[in-house]
């Protein structure tokens, strides 16, 4: 195991904290369909980074904060950012030397699933969607992620969190 | 990983089919309830602005405007004393029950759900305000919804456009019974299973009912929108737009009524 530098124990729950914090922040309604999944994405970007920091059981902690936060079927969040996490494990040394746009992409994908799978335990519970803008996010989240690489990989590197 | 799933899924399943799950709801609640605190934090300080920084004309200007406001109120409130023990007269006349006048709590809200398709409020008053699951919650218009969630400080309100709510109502003009129910986009209530031969009518005012003991008696919910009479349909497609101002309200009333419902 790498030695832990003590910033790594704060940084990446901060991350987290701030995803929170941005993914509850009321938006104008013509924004609200469009709404970055920010923690997926923050999650995507730490686990591709430091996959031994942040994998399955941080994608289940996180999802089940994510789901009591927005009011959504306890599991929901959690079950979709598992299947990303395990995803994004997979992937994560092809990843990183993917051009930007690639990693974009990617991210799309990513995204997708995971609007795909809280959409259709939304439907078990009988509250889903009616339209495909459930769909939106992955688009704005693929838009969004040159932003969130540089920036937490500035962070990263700063902190020389490991 | 496999154990990963398992304890997820088994999650969805307890949370879904046996609500086993809200005493961790309301533990965790509290964890993530600075979240709220936060992204409530800027519309918080435009609020502060809104009120502290205003200029003598404008604040001359409300004075004024309230001052009638007044007025009018006052002038309408006259007629309430006599109106309310007539209603007692008649209500003795009829032996129904008295009408119990509810206790309200005003509640702030402190976050929407993010999620479009969740119409969720939540609101920063919770158990230790002896708010309870199921309780109604109202604005100056109309009714909003019920709690669903509470935790110690906080509690969180389902509204009654989301597609899981119904509620019991009527119709004020004539009584006819009905059960509204949410479809899932804010503005709107559809009324099911209306007999296509029903009285029912465009700017028909629904108010709650009481059956189903949830939901006090008398308080507006929304007004009929559009009534569609297909011949080939055995119903009647009605549309009715919520009274209360859903998006809008940042204050508002948590009834206690006279005998709190039994929460589920």
């Amino acid at each position: 195991m790498i030695e832990r530098s003590p910033h790594s124990y704060w940084v990446i729950p901060i991350c987290f904290a701030v995803a929170f914090v941005l993914a509850t922040v009321p938006l104008p309604k013509w924004l609200l369909w469009g709404r970055p999944e920010w923690v997926a994405l923050v999650f995507i970007y730490w686990a591709i980074a430091l996959p031994h920091r942040v994998g399955i059981i941080s994608a289940v902690l996180i999802g089940v904060l994510l789901d009591v936060l927005e009011g959504a079927v306890l599991g929901q969040n959690a079950f979709a950012l598992v299947v990303v996490a395990l995803l994004a494990l997979t992937l994560y040394q092809r990843l990183r030397v993917f051009s930007l746009w690639q990693q974009s992409a990617v991210v799309f994908v990513l995204i997708g699933i995971n609007q795909l799978l809280c959409q259709w335990v939304q439907n078990l519970e009988g509250a889903g969607a009616d339209t495909l803008f459930f769909l939106l996010p992955a688009v704005s989240s693929a838009l969004l992620w040159p932003v969130i690489l540089h920036s937490l990989r500035g962070l990263r590197r700063y902190y020389q969190v490991t | 990983m496999l154990l990963a799933t398992l304890v997820v899924v088994s999650l969805i399943a307890a949370d879904l089919r046996f609500n086993s799950m809200q005493s961790t709801r309301s533990v965790l609640e509290v964890v993530v309830a600075p979240v709220y605190w936060l992204a409530d934090l800027p519309s918080r300080i435009g609020q502060w602005n809104q009120a502290h920084i205003k200029s003598r004309g404008q604040l001359l200007e409300e004075n004024e405007r309230l001052g009638r406001e007044n007025l009018v109120l006052q002038g309408r409130s006259q007629q309430m004393a006599s109106l309310q023990a007539e209603n007692v007269r008649l209500r003795a006349l009829l032996n129904s029950a008295a009408l119990v006048r509810d206790d309200v709590l005003v509640a702030e809200l402190i976050g929407v759900s993010p999620d479009p398709v969740r119409h969720q409020l939540v609101l920063n008053k919770g158990e230790s305000e002896g708010v309870f699951v199921g309780q109604p919650l109202i604005d100056a218009q109309g009714l909003l919804g019920q709690i669903v969630e509470v935790s110690p400080m906080n509690s969180r309100a389902l509204l009654i456009t989301d597609a899981t709510h119904s509620i019991p109502v009527q119709v004020n003009r004539n009584g006819v019974r009905a059960i509204a129910e949410g479809i899932g986009v804010l503005g709107f209530l559809e009324i099911h299973h209306v007999s296509a031969t029903t009285d029912i009518e465009e700017g028909d005012l629904l108010v709650t009912s009481g059956l189903g003991g949830r939901f006090p008696v008398g308080y507006p919910v929304a007004v009929v929108s559009e009534v569609e009479r297909d011949p080939g349909q055995a119903f009647a497609r009605v549309l009715a737009r919520p009274s209360a101002a859903l998006d809008r309200t940042r204050h508002l009333l948590l009834v206690f009524t006279a005998q709190p419902a039994e929460g589920e």
